[in-house]
């Protein structure tokens, strides 16, 4: 070592420029769809000023405001669902002896991550309309329960994560002391959980917050949510508004997963 | 102690019985909104076709399955093979293999770099790969329609710089959809490769150059077996999507540039052939489930010699 | 604990959300894209106290693969003319019998005894207009009043022609180009339609929907495409012209119609009614620039509309317009097939 001083083991020629480049190619066209968001003009490739006149618009814009409370009701109600159901089944799934079913409960539970989106779609679009026609009832039911069905996996990564590397001992402590188990899984477990469960709900919103495929596919008249609204909204006349939506967006998801971040690192 | 045993092994069956309980509200969604549908699809890909969309009830035929590899000739009914179809598949092949590659060759150094800065700075690195990934798809397709169109930002810095004097049409051709996956993907490709190089043992490179290894062989003979799992995990990661994209050619190919998933769609709708549409959504299935059966033989062989 | 409390409660008002979602004064219409003018819909809504919401469908085809599935929840659907007899037939629409409403009487005389419903038991008209040739006459000064322009493209505008992707008015231009009657069986005819579109498509840029924003912005410089759109796009640009082809051109009309299964009768015969008054009529008519059905709603149109050429036949074109009507399902069988070869 000592006849190569400034030798650097970690060193591979090239590979820092291309990181940066990489890094410039994932921002660049997030900053071009921010920078027009803001653009005085009708249009998304003259500039025209620095305005928020589109924000102001698209918060104005009735369709919006629908799509995005719905949105938010069905990502809320999907992502809490999916939670409790993935918390559930990660406590069945974890600290425990391998017993019969339990590569089956894994491959089912991760089974939507493993199917392309738009398989899944097409056969909820076969499924769900006998059943609309079937009850009579077409609400946002069938929404909630497709995104609960593909946040599940996406809730229960986090949360069984934590349960790995949790330490039994303080339940184990909780049961001498004849704390029933329902006792000693408030007092004790679900605390210690806390901190994943609400990783998980938060992934779990922000990848309910995000389908486009699906909802598009699932969805009956008057469902549109933000994204299946953007999506028809970019093959016509794209104005800066669509830009404005987008980049509140942004600013939402940027949010969620700095806290995100934030609550992983505490873990850590 | 036969009683013993018999309450040890009680308690243990009831223990089970209980987890079974716990996962059942997630294994019961699951089933009724993803992974049964898939069955009532099967079925469907085997029905004769309604005239107007869906399926004629309780009429079975080939057909569906026969139109997703052959064609009869309109005009003299001969039958060959659905080169539309063949042609559709075999350019969503391509694309993702090609989107896997682009990502594979951006990604590694990317997450080579952050793997080699100190400790501290290294979470900061990886979230600047996670916000992108967790923006909406939507959005950053639409992003990157306004930096390719013909006066985008891309068009107008070639311009600016002289490289070209006519805008480049780089939108509604295969290059925009390329465009889109390398760049929409590219964190799916970064972040398990990351996570490998992470782990990688610095003391193996050292013993290599040691050896008066140059830095190209370390990188081949060394650094490259040792992170392999993450590049396989990294490519199954971007593969899988690509191959099933939708909503990337919908934006970006100008509805003349069919993937696998826009094809599907369209049989779901204005073509009106849901068991074609069934077939083919099987036949996508059954290319991922490959790859997918490729990356767990290769883990557990890499399992075996690592771990 | 009070977290708790708090989720509870808010998971019981979200269930209340849910179950409402079909409120009582509501209205969901499902019309083609960027073909609905927002102040009509802000009209009506102020006017009934009824919340509308309007959902996009980009072909006859999807709207009706959309609605025969079922369970879609739409109330009022705006299909062409040459789709009627099947949504008809499949038994998919409610004989609403706009012909008794107060409005009736302004609908023009023309357009109430058409084929595809006669005396109007089941629609009203929406609007019409023609499939025609829109150019950039900067890029190309030739003759555009020819289907050439897409399916023999001269050089300046190969690589930026779009095509509308509508099936039947497609194969209609091109039937008509090699002299053939709209729904023929004729299969030499039929050959050579085939091979000039796959011939064709090559030097196409797009089949894609975008043309008031493209074709003013220069990513396109030839379209066949509807003519109130072009019209948009020569507001824009005012280097846009508009040509009838020679060979035969398809005239289209959209009529609203309610579903069978709407759960919202009232507010889309409300509707009905509503959109043939003539003051509304025109409101639909100053958005997407195409001609409605109504009496007396001439007035009431924007200036620019007065005499456009996209809206005023010149008089030896006429005779080359012809009505889109629905071919037999063995022809319709095969037009689609040939679709499909074109499409792949």
């Amino acid at each position: 070592m000592a006849s190569r001083p400034h030798f650097d083991i970690r060193r591979q020629p090239g590979f820092v420029a291309i990181a940066l480049f990489t890094f410039a190619v994932l921002y660049l066209p997030i900053a071009t769809l921010v920078a027009y968001a803001f653009n005085a003009s009708d249009s998304v490739t003259v500039w025209g000023g620095l305005s928020l006149r589109w924000f102001v618009e698209a918060s104005r814009n009735a369709a919006v405001q629908d799509a995005a409370w719905r949105s938010f009701v069905i990502a809320t109600s999907a992502a809490t669902v999916a939670t409790i159901a993935a918390t559930m089944a990660a406590i069945a799934t974890t600290r425990t002896p391998p017993y019969r079913g339990l590569g089956f409960k894994y491959a089912f539970i991760n089974q939507p991550l493993m199917v392309p989106e738009i398989v899944t779609a097409v056969a909820l679009l076969i499924v769900f309309s006998r059943i609309k026609v079937w009850t009579g009832y077409s609400g946002l039911g069938y929404l909630i329960l497709a995104h609960t069905a593909f946040c599940i996996p996406f809730a229960y990564l986090p949360i069984r994560a934590r349960l790995e590397s949790m330490d039994s001992s303080l339940e184990r402590a909780a049961a001498d002391l004849y704390a029933t188990p329902w006792r000693a899984f408030r007092r004790v477990t679900l605390p210690l959980l806390r901190p994943g469960i609400i990783a998980g709900f938060m992934l779990a919103f922000v990848i309910s917050l995000d389908d486009v495929v699906i909802t598009e596919f699932v969805k009956s008249g008057g469902q549109d949510t933000l994204p299946t609204y953007m999506l028809g909204q970019i093959r016509r006349e794209v104005t800066p508004e669509v830009n404005a939506i987008a980049t509140a967006f942004l600013a939402l998801s940027v949010l969620l997963v700095t806290v995100f971040f934030v609550i992983n690192r505490k873990k850590a | 102690m036969a009683s013993a045993g018999e309450t040890a092994r009680q308690a243990e069956r009831k223990q089970i019985r209980g987890r079974w309980l716990l996962s059942a509200p997630a294994l019961v969604i699951i089933f009724v909104a993803a992974i049964g549908p898939l069955f009532v699809m099967l079925a469907y890909s085997f029905m004769v076709k309604g005239d107007y969309g869906d399926v004629k009830p309780g009429q079975y035929s080939l057909d569906g399955w026969f139109s997703v590899f052959f064609q009869r000739d309109i005009f003299d009914d001969t039958v060959t093979f659905a080169d539309a179809h063949l042609s559709i598949i075999w350019r969503s092949l391509r694309l993702s293999v090609i989107t896997t590659l682009a990502t594979l060759v951006l990604g590694f150094p990317t997450a080579y770099f952050i793997a080699t800065r100190p400790r501290h700075t290294r979470e900061v690195w990886v979230f600047l790969v996670t916000i992108p990934f967790w923006t909406n798809l939507l959005i950053r397709a639409f992003a990157m329609q306004q930096v390719i169109r013909n006066e985008g930002i891309l068009n107008s810095l070639l311009r600016a710089t002289g490289i070209i004097d006519q805008p480049l049409q780089i939108m509604y051709t295969d290059w925009a959809i390329l465009f889109g996956m390398v760049y929409v993907y590219l964190p799916l490709m970064v972040l398990p490769l990351y996570a490998s190089m992470e782990k990688l043992d610095f003391r193996l490179v050292e013993a290599g150059y040691d050896l008066y290894a140059s830095r190209l062989a370390v990188l081949r003979r060394i650094i490259i077996p040792l992170v392999k799992p993450g590049i396989v995990a990294g490519s199954i990661l971007v593969f899988i999507p690509s191959l099933g994209a939708y909503v990337i050619p919908r934006v970006l190919g100008g509805g003349k540039n069919l993937m696998l998933g826009n094809l599907i769609e369209l049989q779901f709708g204005a073509g009106r052939n849901w068991p074609l549409g069934a077939a083919l959504s099987i036949a996508l299935m059954a290319i991922v489930m490959v790859a997918l059966l490729f990356y767990v033989r290769n883990a557990a062989r890499s399992g075996a010699q690592h771990g | 604990m009070h977290w708790k409390t708090a989720a509870a409660g808010a998971a019981i008002a979200l269930m209340g959300f849910v179950g409402s979602a079909a409120a009582e004064g509501a209205l969901n219409i499902y019309n083609w894209g960027d073909y609905t003018n927002p102040e009509l819909i802000k009209k009506f809504e102020d006017k009934y106290k009824v919340k509308v919401t309007v959902t996009d469908y980009d072909s006859n085809d999807t709207a009706l693969a959309k609605v025969r599935a079922g369970g879609h929840g739409f109330d009022i659907v705006v299909p062409s003319a040459n789709y009627m007899p099947i949504w008809i037939k499949e038994g998919l629409l409610l004989e609403a019998q706009p012909d008794q409403m107060e409005n009736f009487k302004n609908v023009d005389e023309r357009w109430v005894n058409v084929p595809w419903d006669p005396g109007r038991r089941y629609s009203v008209p929406w609007q019409w207009g023609v499939s025609g040739i829109g150019v950039n006459k900067k890029v190309f000064g030739g003759d555009i009043n020819t289907s050439a322009i897409f399916l023999d493209p001269p050089k300046e505008l190969v690589g930026k022609i779009n095509v509308e992707p509508e099936m039947n008015d497609v194969l209609f231009a091109t039937i008509k180009y090699f002299g053939g009657d709209w729904c023929t069986a004729d299969r030499e005819v039929l050959k050579k339609v085939r091979d000039k579109l796959l011939e064709a498509k090559p030097k196409w840029l797009a089949m894609d929907y975008s043309v008031t924003e493209k074709l003013p912005s220069g990513d396109y410089a030839g379209v066949y495409y509807w003519n109130g759109a072009i019209m948009r796009a020569r507001l824009k640009n005012p280097d846009i012209a508009f040509g009838y082809p020679k060979e035969g051109y398809p005239v289209f009309m959209d009529s609203v119609t309610i579903l069978k299964d709407a759960k919202n009768v009232e507010n889309a015969k409300l509707f009905m009614n509503f959109i043939m008054e003539p003051e509304n009529a025109a409101l639909i008519s100053a958005f997407a620039k195409y001609a409605n059905g109504v009496k007396g709603s001439d007035q009431f149109l924007p200036a620019e509309m007065k005499g456009a050429p996209e809206l005023v036949v010149p008089a030896q074109y006429e005779k080359a317009g012809e009505f889109l009507v629905a071919c037999p399902p063995d022809v319709a069988e095969l037009y689609t097939r040939i679709w499909t070869d074109v499409n792949k």
